[in-house]
């Protein structure tokens, strides 16, 4: 027993690697990120503290503030579309997957989740090329069904691009909410599944009042995962629109106007304080949109355990 | 009741559903790979025609590996992917086995903090990330991108695999002690092989990402000798961009390994997420 009492080195040495590389790559640069935030350059090209004047800058400044609400509301309509349409989509085959005896259902796994597989670059350019009105896939398709006057050229217009990236976006990624709710319908008890259907409850009606209320905490989860993910998206729109987010800016969101302003682009140097205090003000809706969650919906969620 | 649960044509209305998203998933991947098989006037001619006898043409693949970069590019990406995850899923194995077996002080506090990263993504630290890499001299390494996913990839597996951890028999364990086996012995021996499928659910969430991402490669090691596939194929874009056939086949090469990495973990996948870690 003296022995039980001496230090146990072996959970350091199993913890430390995880920590110190964690905490020196992600902690601290993070809140270098926020300090950075509170610095600027003075007329002699030396740092001094600022204090609050970079956020003030950020949001009282028409020029910047113009540029961040823009991108905020671009960012938080690409996130309604996520989970209007993604979440829903994603359930929708997760549910057909998983009734009992379907066939090929590995099958359409798989391929429902490629697109999720593939890299931003592809999927930007693919999805150009389809919807480009010279080469023509889209409109050549719409012809065939006799709707081509539904055709535009969706990624050129101010109105239309944002929303068709979004969707882009959805095409890509409803692939991890399919096998997240997927595997959450496989792990509720087969009991539940029989007594329901003893009581006359099947199909649509079991789905709704006995499958859904025991998959909300996945779904619950998915959409957080879906808004942290949402609002540091970048990826998709520098490589179909460019850093510049076009056509005029309609498609800027947070993550390309951090991009923009910290590492410069062609009329405009690059601003390591200003960017600094986008990151921050990106930290602080990430963390208060989490906090929601899990204050305000993760704690009223039930969970049932089986 | 239950034949119309298991009706003809409720079956006949999923599979509909299945293959007509099935369709929509693929198409796009479709008209890539068709088209990198055919000559520059086919592809605008009928980009939906099959490469048949006539029109096929491998211009596209013989540009891209002339060029010869492509395989550095592809080297690099494979050598940060599994690098990376090498490391994420060893510490996060190593840490979740702390964390999961052990009763100390500040096990709870220490599972939170690592926790943190799955909810704060690492790009807002780039700032900060890229003057620390810059400080060691470790700008356009391999190392700075590896070191970079390993952080990123490790709140996940911490968080994944603990819970899966708390699952394995505690008698198994114990029965080792008794043998004397020491619990580094135990921890490589007997757990890390009962959690595969946990691991490799953790690998691909943490693989995808890596592969794909533009982000880093792009600050921090963008010279030539350290561009992944996914940096070097939007090179090609812009270095091609009246060259379709280069393109074409530059992205349905990018495709093949990451598809492979994808089939071989995912047969442990589902068995993986099903059995604990989202609930």
């Amino acid at each position: 027993m003296a022995q039980r009492k001496a230090v146990r080195w072996h959970i350091p040495v199993f913890l430390a690697p995880a920590v110190l590389v964690y905490t020196a790559i992600m902690i601290i640069p993070l809140f270098g990120t926020l300090n950075l935030s509170l610095f600027n350059l003075d007329e002699t090209k030396t740092r001094v503290f600022v204090g609050l004047a970079n956020f003030a800058t950020l949001f009282g400044d028409p020029r910047w503030s113009q540029s961040f609400w823009n991108a905020l509301a671009n960012n938080a309509w690409f996130f309604v579309v996520h989970m209007l349409v993604q979440n829903p989509i994603g359930i929708l085959l997760a549910a057909l997957l998983s009734s009992p005896r379907l066939r090929m259902a590995a099958f359409y796994r798989t391929a429902i989740f490629i697109p999720t597989i593939l890299s931003f670059v592809i999927v930007g350019f693919v999805w150009k090329l389809i919807l480009s009105p010279i080469w023509g896939i889209a409109p050549g398709l719409l012809d065939m069904v006799g709707l081509k006057s539904l055709f535009a050229p969706w990624l050129g217009k101010e109105e239309y691009a944002l929303t068709t990236l979004a969707l882009i976006s959805v095409w890509q990624f409803v692939g991890i909410p399919m096998m997240l709710i997927y595997a959450a319908l496989l792990s509720i008890p087969d009991e539940v599944i029989e007594a329901a259907e003893m009581d006359g409850v099947t199909g649509w009606s079991q789905f709704w009042k006995i499958k859904l209320p025991l998959i909300l905490p996945s779904i619950g989860i998915i959409s957080i995962l879906t808004f942290v993910g949402n609002f540091n998206a970048f990826d998709l729109i520098y490589v179909s629109q460019g850093a510049l987010a076009g056509p005029n800016f309609a498609t800027d969101i947070l993550g390309t106007f951090l991009y923009r302003t910290f590492f410069g682009f062609q009329l405009q140097l690059g601003d390591p304080h200003m960017g600094a205090t986008i990151a921050t003000a990106m930290f602080v809706i990430i963390l208060v949109g989490v906090c929601f969650y899990l204050f305000a919906i993760q704690t009223r969620l039930r969970r049932y355990q089986f | 009741m239950s034949q119309v649960h298991h009706s003809p044509a409720r079956s006949i209305a999923a599979h509909a559903i299945l293959i007509a998203w099935t369709i929509v998933a693929l198409f796009p991947v479709f008209v890539v790979v068709i088209n990198s098989f055919k000559s520059r006037k086919a592809i605008f001619a009928d980009p939906l025609a099959l490469p048949v006898p006539g029109n096929f043409d491998l211009v596209g693949y013989t540009t891209v590996l002339a060029q010869g970069d492509f395989f550095q590019y592809f080297l690099n990406s494979l050598i940060v992917t599994v690098g990376s995850l090498f490391f994420a899923l060893l510490f996060g194995a190593m840490a979740a086995f702390a964390l999961s077996e052990y009763r100390f002080r500040g096990n709870m506090l220490t599972g939170l903090y690592l926790a943190l990263g799955i909810m704060i993504p690492i790009r807002l630290g780039t700032v900060a990330i890229l003057q620390l890499m810059v400080a060691s001299g470790l700008v356009n390494t391999l190392t700075a991108l590896v070191l970079v996913y390993t952080a990123q990839g490790l709140p996940l597996a911490v968080f994944i695999l603990s819970e899966f951890m708390r699952t394995v028999s505690a008698d198994l364990k114990n029965a080792g002690r008794i043998d004397g086996l020491s619990e580094y012995t135990i921890f490589f021996r007997l757990v890390l092989p009962l959690v595969r499928p946990a691991m490799a659910t953790v690998a691909v969430f943490t693989m995808i990402p890596i592969w794909n991402d533009l982000w880093f490669p792009l600050i921090l090691a963008p010279s030539e000798a350290t561009k992944t596939i996914t940096l070097g194929s939007q090179v090609f874009i812009g270095q091609f961009v009246t060259n379709w056939n280069a393109v074409l086949a530059a992205l349905s090469l990018a495709i093949v390994p990451v598809l492979i990495l994808y089939l071989i973990f995912s047969r442990q996948l589902i068995r993986g997420i099903t059995a604990g870690a989202v609930k």
